[in-house]
């Protein structure tokens, strides 16, 4: 084991009795050591209900959890902390967006643009959100199978639209969407822009004021923190003049009978006692990950990246979705198919060997559908994967058809 | 796990057979049934006369054993009453669910007993009860056939 793999204690597990090999990390990663212990220590000797309480302990709850949120602020490139805020996922991220900026500043004839490429978490709420208030809601589709176009930018984002969301990088293909060009068209037009960073996160740099973003999301679990924990940031003028998307304790200045005045941002879009521990839990892998740096974190996982694609392409039988795009285009997910061999046998027979990868339609069935396949697998990267994980992943990969009764 | 306890002849070949994969003529029945959870698919159809299931066969899409169970099942089926066909259900769901069969249940299954050490892979249980499901569903839920004509006839046996 590396340096880095000696800090995830998961990675030391076994299944089938065999070592395990983890290629699942775009679904979500495994913690390191610093993470565990940043949970544990906040309940052994930080736990209180945060911004609640005037005792000792109770500030020093509120203090971990506001010390966080400047900490993942500070990652994504955000000066003002109040800007983010704290969520389950970027689920719950996207869906706060969709219902409380969607609902009540899109019309009827306005224009939602997504990629056809997005995750179900970044469709089926502005599906929602396009069937209530009569708003068209469009797709930016594929050419080549993994890029889009120019003249598709110029086409889908129009006068009409209104709000243009789309994925940082496909969890399917791994390949990064045309963002800036995305971005510019949705600025000159009028649109605001969602970025889904949930695939992003772990693999470069993201600053949001560069990217000239207005709203984006993320998960904390695919970048080595707990599950639960997520964040959303949005620029201060949209976020103050939006409606609070859950309603309740710790996100009010004051109650009465009939009327309510809430609190300034972040704490409006937190009701109900927060996931602090979580919190601290993704502030500590964010520093797990500023340790370790962006230029080695891109570093291993672009040579992984260029290694498996080459072994793959070697293999008879197995054809790579986005085929030619190179690896320097490509991050932390190749999608494959095994000819003659359905996804979830693929997975299983790997399984058997203690390689973990993900198969079906990876919450992305009309991308799947618009690329005419049925499912895919998918192996993805972490910066605690090695040469030797792919090495076991393709040997098991060419068993494949054998145990299939197909000639290899 | 050994693969091949999972991956047995019987399921590979019957997995690559269309010998029940294909277009029913004149349907008394079609029945989809669904896996949410990886989206495989499959529609059974089933043509009945004078209360045995005269032909059935299966369209769709899914993975080696998902396919390779509705292949067995439908040649398990075929000649039998509605309820020799339940009865057969009952006794594979229970195969599953136990992991293990007696002698006589192992005679009645058939090639179906092949799935037996499916249970080892609680992963894919789904997928080798898929079939048997959609058939219970088409037996147990009433109505009949308005017509002959194969493409609107989505009612139960």
């Amino acid at each position: 084991m590396n340096r880095i793999q000696e800090q995830f204690p998961l990675l030391k597990e076994k299944v089938h009795g065999k070592p395990i090999v983890y290629l699942d990390n775009a679904a979500t990663a495994q913690r390191p050591v610093s993470v565990l212990k940043a949970v544990d220590d906040f309940y052994r000797h930080d736990n209180a209900n945060p911004h609640r309480g005037v005792y000792e302990l109770a500030v020093r709850a509120t203090d971990a959890f506001e010390d966080a949120r400047k900490v993942v602020a500070g990652f994504i490139g955000v000066k003002d902390a109040a800007e983010l805020i704290f969520t389950r996922n970027a689920t719950e991220a996207l869906n706060l967006i969709a219902y409380s900026y969607g609902l009540n500043f899109l019309s009827e004839g306005d224009g939602i643009t997504i990629s056809i490429a997005e995750h179900h978490s970044n469709l089926v709420p502005w599906q929602h959100v396009a069937g209530v208030v009569g708003a068209s809601l469009d797709y930016l589709y594929l050419t080549d199978g993994a890029r889009i176009s120019d003249e598709e930018i110029a086409a889908k984002i129009t006068e009409k639209t209104k709000l243009v969301s789309v994925a940082h990088i496909s969890n399917v293909l791994g390949v990064q969407l045309p963002v800036e060009k995305i971005v510019k068209r949705a600025h000159e037009v009028g649109a605001i822009v969602v970025l889904d960073c949930a695939q992003s996160i772990p693999h470069f740099p993201v600053d949001v004021e560069k990217l000239g973003v207005d709203f984006a999301v993320f998960s904390g679990h695919k970048m080595y923190a707990p599950l639960g924990i997520g964040a959303l940031w949005g620029r201060r003028e949209l976020l103050e003049k939006m409606p609070p998307f859950l309603s309740g304790g710790d996100m009010i200045d004051s109650v009465e009978e009939q009327v309510t005045t809430y609190a300034p941002i972040p704490q409006k879009f937190e009701a109900g006692t927060q996931d602090a521990a979580g919190a601290v839990g993704l502030a500590a892998a964010v520093k797990f990950m500023q340790e370790i740096g962006w230029e080695k974190i891109t570093r291993i996982e672009h040579e992984l990246m260029a290694y498996a694609l080459e072994g793959m392409r070697q293999i008879p039988h197995v054809a790579i979705l986005g085929g030619d795009i190179p690896a320097n285009e490509r991050y932390g997910a190749i999608s494959f198919l095994v000819e003659d061999v359905h996804p979830h046998d693929v997975a299983s027979i790997l399984d058997a060997d203690g390689v973990c990868i993900r198969a079906g339609h990876h919450c992305a069935q009309p991308l799947l559908h618009h690329l005419d396949v049925y499912a895919t697998s998918r192996i993805s990267f972490a910066v605690y994967n090695t040469k030797e994980d792919i090495d076991a992943f393709l040997e098991s990969l060419k068993k494949v058809r054998g145990v299939m009764g197909y000639g290899a | 796990m050994e693969l091949d306890q999972i991956y047995t002849e019987i399921i590979t070949e019957n997995s690559r057979s269309k010998r029940n994969k294909r277009e029913l003529e004149n349907p008394t029945a079609v029945i989809k049934g669904v896996n949410p959870t990886c989206g495989d698919e499959i529609s059974l159809q089933i043509r009945e006369k004078d209360g045995i299931i005269e032909d059935a066969s299966f369209t769709g899409i899914g993975c080696a054993i998902s396919q390779a169970s509705a292949s067995i099942m439908i040649d398990l089926i075929k000649g039998k009453t509605k309820e020799e066909a339940m009865h057969l259900a009952e006794t594979f769901l229970s195969m599953i669910k136990e992991g293990k069969l007696d002698e006589e249940a192992q005679d009645e299954l058939e090639d179906a007993a092949a799935f037996q050490n499916i249970s080892k892979l609680p992963a894919r249980v789904k997928c080798a009860v898929l079939a048997w499901h959609t058939l219970e569903e088409a037996i147990q839920s009433d109505g009949n056939c308005p017509g002959d004509d194969s493409a609107s006839c989505k009612t139960r046996i």
